[in-house]
């Protein structure tokens, strides 16, 4: 994902795999449930507007060649196990280089050496106790962020060394990286030595005297999140929804007896929050999304549907702001629609401008573009180092 | 509390990687400021913009407030997600107020600003009327849903913009109702994106000499970490929901209760050796493949939770990690202060705030060995560097200075 997003800036942006593509092209889902490395969906989407070499650092000639290519390179991204790149006896090869080094805990310290996946990264960061229902174990988000944590990290660090001039190691940890997802959750432990744990819907935070607030609704059609909320647009936010509830029916009673000017949620004790929520409950059920998202754009309120990739697809204001690029994601594979840039640059939005690369795909003109002509290609091809 | 590490020390002369760049921000809360954040943790000079009479909601609303009693120069959340910035004090209601904040912008190199859209154009700070002026400029506007569009202007805030764009959707169990990601989730997105868009446009102008004006929905840069999902509907026609703790791959894959009170283990299987690595230790049964361990999900969570159930949570933890299997502990947000792993990686720097007291700040995850992050400043008090800003860098006289003053411009 560091690649990716150094590669949507405009970056030359090389992937190196082992020859036959690395392990992750085969992780699911598949386009068209159809396994194979051309298919997955979480590689294709890390992979995109990058060009592809095959180099096997573990065979004799392995080094040399990427050597070749490293010398050329200002920013090397790798996500070796810690300690893997000297064993390879590669870590010389980047004296000048940014080498931009992304593990689950880090390259040194007590850690650095355990293995982790997605899961236990997020274990140890605090953000799966944060998530999930009082009770009942913790959990964490069905498509895994800490990659696209870490690779976002790992791309802005490599930016900020880029601007010192400075040759220089960039070690992100993904557990580092998860831990910055979660405050005000450590500030409340610092400050006010409160511990925050999972609430399920209801959002910490917000009171004075330790209250919650329910954040997640269900709906007609699925969930909504509203809250009850204070500050200037909070109260717009009652007042509105005590108009709404007016239009549609009726008004209870704890509603219709708020002074909104003066309302303050910070102070609301507990009872006081379950009973005007036990209020809005039904009002929320009787919606459905598109009714609930309707009417709090045309009110100013806050609040929204809980979507998912269908409702993004549908989004007016994606539309609006031409955020979808419809590309082939490899070669053979129908158009897709991709989340365009992530920023508009002066009112342009960097493109996927080109699909992710078959294995192997670039090793002719790639290495050919560091000296190495197709005679030495062949025999490298031939002693299976690409 | 363990000892908290501190970070390499900076090398002789080291005036960090963003040395010499000078930032100015206007805006409030997490999703803006948090870009100015990093961009201070590294060197670059960040200079917060703010006014008595319409304060950030994290001095004024947002608790934890220092003994709980609510003012702004207590307030945790400020200092914490502003650490070493400066703070001027301008109300820009007042035209010298204006004039003030564009001179001073007039000396940096970025502009950052998170208000609702048309805000800062209003008050005569627009990203044309600024740039029409200094080309060189670089203005990140960093908001909700974007600068245009039809919902440009409809407010809302991170906790909530995280349910829109389908993160909340993905987390909890399967059949169940979802639960919240507990804090403003996609603002953190953002401000990663922010934060590289405005470096980009550093490097960018190194080349060109020319500025940028970079619009960023908060919104859109979430749907980045989403993108397998979008993927998978359109190719697919499925909708990716909940799956609790499962894994498409992994199996067993799972979060496990352990002795003691809200105690848990997070352990996964990406292989067969691992399984059976994990079976002697635990003595259970279940299937040899991966594809059968998925399907008899469930049952093998049920006989893995009944083994970690009686034993100490580190203890399964070590005895998993010494065969080689991925195991780590449910940290809690406090033992978080005391993990060797972050305090080795100085992730909580601590500092003594002029009101607050002792406090720790947040790291950035990620370290570079030549020239670090260095944290030694909170969030800063309300106009704690009108001095510097007004006389130093503006060249405002003391006379000057009390006449505005008078006149409620550093209000």
């Amino acid at each position: 994902m560091c690649g990716r997003i150094l590669a949507d800036l405009g970056a030359d942006v090389i992937k190196v795999e082992p020859p036959g593509g690395e392990a992750d092209r085969l992780r699911p889902p598949f386009i068209g449930d159809v396994e194979n490395r051309e298919r997955s969906i979480p590689w294709l989407a890390a992979n995109v507007n990058k060009r592809g070499v095959t180099c096997d650092l573990t065979s004799s000639d392995g080094p040399a060649l990427f050597a070749r290519l490293a010398a050329t390179a200002r920013i090397v991204v790798e996500s070796f196990p810690a300690g893997r790149l000297a064993e390879l006896g590669l870590q010389d090869l980047f004296r000048d280089a940014i080498v931009v080094s992304i593990t689950p805990y880090g390259q040194d310290g007590p850690l650095a050496r355990v293995p982790g996946s997605d899961l236990e990264v997020t274990a140890a960061s605090g953000s799966l106790w944060l998530a999930g229902e009082e009770g009942r174990p913790p959990v964490r988000t069905s498509q895994p962020q800490s990659p696209y944590w870490s690779g976002m990290y790992g791309a802005l660090g490599a930016l900020i060394a880029l601007q010192s001039r400075v040759a220089q190691r960039v070690d992100v940890s993904a557990q580092a990286a998860m831990t910055t997802v979660h405050p005000p959750a450590p500030v409340w432990w610092d400050i006010a030595r409160d511990e925050h744990a999972r609430t399920g819907p209801f959002l910490l935070g917000r009171s004075n005297v330790g209250s919650r607030f329910r954040n997640l609704w269900a709906c007609a059609d699925g969930f909504v999140s509203f809250a009850i909320q204070g500050g200037p647009i909070g109260r717009h936010t009652g007042r509105m929804l005590a108009e709404w509830m007016a239009e549609r029916g009726r008004v209870p009673a704890v509603i219709a007896a708020i002074d909104w000017d003066r309302f303050d949620n910070t102070r609301l004790s507990q009872d006081q929050v379950d009973e005007l929520e036990a209020a809005i409950a039904p009002f929320l059920l009787s919606l459905t999304k598109a009714e609930f998202f309707d009417g709090v754009v045309k009110r100013k309120m806050l609040g929204y549907p809980v979507g998912d990739a269908s409702d993004s697809l549908a989004d007016p204001q994606l539309s609006a702001r031409d955020f979808w690029r419809q590309i082939s994601p490899a070669e053979g594979l129908p158009p897709l629609p991709f989340p365009g840039g992530f920023a508009l640059f002066d009112g342009k939005r960097p493109e996927v401008r080109r699909p992710a690369p078959r294995v192997g795909e670039h090793n002719g003109e790639i290495y050919a573009e560091v000296g190495v002509g197709p005679l030495e290609l062949g025999r490298l091809r031939e002693a299976g180092v690409v | 509390m363990t000892e908290i590490a501190t970070r390499p020390a900076a090398p002789a002369g080291h005036r960090g990687a963003l040395a010499g760049i000078r930032v100015v921000e206007l805006g409030f809360a997490a999703a803006g400021p948090l870009v100015g954040k990093y961009l201070a943790n590294f060197g670059a000079e960040v200079i917060r913009l703010e006014s008595r009479l319409a304060a950030d909601v994290f001095r004024t609303t947002y608790p934890p407030f220092k003994d709980g009693i609510v003012e702004p120069d207590r307030a945790g959340m400020f200092a914490f997600y502003n650490d070493g910035k400066r703070s001027a004090t301008l109300n820009l209601k007042h035209p010298k107020g204006v004039a003030l904040a564009r001179a001073l912008i007039g000396t940096a190199d970025v502009f950052v600003e998170s208000f609702t859209p048309g805000t800062v154009a209003r008050l005569g700070l627009g990203a044309e009327t600024l740039r029409a002026a200094d080309p060189g400029l670089i203005v990140l506007s960093s908001c909700n849903q974007g600068q245009t569009g039809p919902h440009a202007f409809h407010p809302g805030y991170g906790s909530q913009l995280s349910a829109l764009a389908g993160f909340v959707q993905l987390l909890g169990e399967p059949d169940s109702t979802p639960v919240l990601l507990y804090g403003p989730y996609i603002d953190y997105v953002a401000v990663g994106y922010g934060a590289i868009a405005v470096l980009a446009a550093l490097e960018r102008r190194k080349r060109t000499g020319v500025g940028c004006t970079i619009d960023l929905s908060q919104y859109e840069a979430g749907l980045q970490f989403l993108t397998p999902t979008i993927l998978e509907f359109a190719a697919n026609g499925r909708i990716p929901g909940r799956l609790g703790n499962a894994d498409l791959v992994a199996a067993p894959h799972g979060v496990y209760r352990c002795a003691g009170r809200d105690r848990w283990v997070a352990l996964s299987v990406w292989s067969d050796a691992e399984w059976r690595d994990l079976r002697a230790l635990m003595d259970i049964d279940g299937p040899a493949t991966a594809a059968e361990r998925r399907r008899a999900r469930v049952a093998l969570d049920e006989r893995i939770g009944a083994w970690t159930a009686t034993r100490d949570r580190d203890l399964v933890v070590t005895l998993l990690r010494r065969k080689g299997i991925r195991a780590a502990p449910v940290l809690s947000i406090s033992e978080l202060f005391d993990d060797a792993q972050l305090a080795h990686r100085g992730m909580w720097p601590a500092v003594t705030h002029p009101t607050i007291g002792e406090m720790h700040l947040m790291a950035p995850p990620f370290r570079l060995s030549s020239t670090p992050s260095v944290q030694d400043r909170p969030g800063p008090t309300v106009g704690a560097d009108n001095d510097h800003v007004f006389g130093e860098i503006l060249g405002l006289s003391l006379d000057e200075r009390s006449t505005l003053q008078r006149d409620g411009v550093f209000e």
